[in-house]
């Protein structure tokens, strides 16, 4: 029996067009959500539906693709999508973000600056960052549309008045092109300035609350916050235990039941081509980056 | 003649579509960016690239306007019928694409459909065909420009500079611009500002 055959990339084309004209009205107003007829995936909600709809829809059969989760180039969230795209479309894979002409992303932007020859596809669970503020989506569509963004600040406010500082660390709001404010995905606050004025274009996929927006590139893209509390980066005051970077951002990793931790590089990609280049940080030789290169699925 | 019903045989609709829209999507990231696409065949006035357009873009969900030059035969219109099922239709305010083969008559951009303060994705996409790249430059600004990016195209509306302002100043309403000139594309999305010299 014959295995089942897809059109290129799984999604008809009809599907596609729709998609792609989402992607066009996206890019022309920056930070603007707009509406699309999200299709059924072959896998769940939460695992990246909308960022691989906007993938099918944009890639062609020279295209080189890199699927990251947190970072990560071998989770399984990750390892899946590769896959699934190596199936449907035929497409070369890569784990290196210089090599890579589309990259599809979960909760991180890589920590190599990326280039005008790149798509970055960020998988969305949640687009709507007044969401939480306002449950009513005819309400916050309003407030949209009039730039009224004051009950974002209140939440911001009340985190200082609360906290002594922003206490928002991933999903932090910001405003592109003077315009809209637009939730990043739960990307750490630590990606928030690679957003603005990258080289590459940067689309968003939200497969359940079906909503496709786009930072174009060269986009001044700002987080919000005040005069008095600056918007400011965090990253764990250590250096990879692996390449020793100190201006990467870090995972903590639990090593045993007695709390022992240690920081890596969540960019493994960026990690590994350090301890290609000869950095090491405490535990990690460089040596060992390059049997690891064997195991990317 | 022409036969309407040819399929330009290297027009894949999997492929070629996508190397279309791809190109589509870095001139709408890149506003004033040209690039050349592989172009289809279709009845006159149809440039190559807007033929591969349509066929990448449009089907029964897109509304497609048609100005004189283009309505004046009636071979369009079965053209776009039988390659996208795209209804042609007679209000510019209801279309989701324009086609523009007489650039210098180019309707006021008002006519179109300039999208709502909630939903200004629903406008017009004017897609215009040109003899082309060159002419008297403009510079322009604003998203996907790191810089300003000097920017030709004829021929153009005498007063075009005008109308992408009172454009811009809808924003986020308003509406979309693709050039066309033979293969070669371009587009000036909303976003885009033009600066005064």
């Amino acid at each position: 029996m014959s295995a089942p055959v897809y059109n290129f990339a799984y999604l008809d084309e009809q599907t596609k067009r729709m998609i792609r004209r989402a992607i066009l009205k996206a890019i022309a107003i920056p930070g603007y959500q707009v509406p699309f007829a999200s299709r059924e995936m072959p896998m769940p909600y939460g695992w990246g539906t909308g960022g691989v709809q906007v993938t099918a829809s944009i890639l062609g059969p020279d295209d080189k693709l890199k699927v990251i989760d947190q970072g990560s180039d071998d989770t399984t969230n990750a390892v899946s999508i590769r896959k699934f795209f190596v199936k449907t479309a035929g497409v070369e894979t890569t784990t290196k973000t210089n090599e890579a002409t589309v990259i599809q992303t979960r909760h991180r932007i890589p920590e190599q600056a990326l280039t005008e020859d790149q798509v970055l596809v960020y998988q969305v669970p949640i687009p709507e960052p007044l969401r939480f503020l306002e449950p009513r989506e005819t309400e916050t569509r309003r407030m949209h549309a009039l730039s009224e963004y004051g009950l974002m600040h209140v939440k911001l406010y009340e985190d200082i008045a609360r906290h002594g500082h922003i206490a928002t660390t991933y999903a932090y709001p910001v405003e592109v092109g003077g315009r809209y404010v637009m939730d990043p995905s739960p990307i750490p606050k630590f990606d928030n300035p690679k957003l603005s004025d990258s080289a590459a274009l940067q689309l968003f996929g939200a497969g359940r609350e079906k909503r496709i927006y786009a930072i174009p590139p060269h986009t001044h893209v700002k987080s919000l916050d005040f005069e008095d509390h600056p918007f400011e980066p965090y990253r764990h005051d250590a250096q990879c235990e692996l390449c020793g970077a100190m201006d990467s951002y870090l995972d903590e990793v639990i090593t045993d039941d007695a709390g022992t931790r240690m920081f890596v590089c969540s960019d493994t990609d960026f990690c590994e081509d350090r301890r290609a280049a000869g950095h090491h940080g405490p535990q990690g030789g460089p040596v060992a980056a390059i049997e690891k290169e064997g195991a990317h699925g | 003649m022409l036969d309407i019903t040819a399929n330009t045989p290297e027009f894949d609709p999997a492929y070629a579509s996508q190397a279309a829209f791809r190109a589509l999507m870095e001139c709408m990231a890149r506003p004033g960016e040209i690039r050349t696409l592989k172009g289809a065949d279709a009845p006159a006035p149809f440039a190559p690239a807007t033929a591969a357009l349509i066929k990448s873009l449009a089907d029964y969900e897109t509304p497609l306007w048609l100005d004189a030059a283009f309505a004046v035969d009636k071979k369009v219109a079965d053209w776009i019928r039988f390659h996208t099922s795209a209804p042609v239709v007679h209000d510019p305010a209801d279309a989701a694409f324009a086609l523009v083969a007489d650039a210098r008559a180019m309707p006021d951009f008002g006519r179109f459909a300039q999208g709502t303060s909630e939903y200004p994705d629903r406008s017009t996409t004017v897609i215009v065909q040109i003899d082309g790249f060159s002419g008297d430059a403009i510079t322009l600004k604003g998203p996907g420009i790191k810089t300003t990016r000097a920017f030709s195209a004829a021929p153009l509306p005498a007063d075009f500079a005008a109308r992408m302002a009172d454009n811009r100043a809808l924003f986020p309403r308003g509406i979309d611009l693709v050039f066309v000139a033979g293969h070669d594309i371009a587009a000036l999305p909303r976003s885009a500002m033009i600066e005064e010299h």
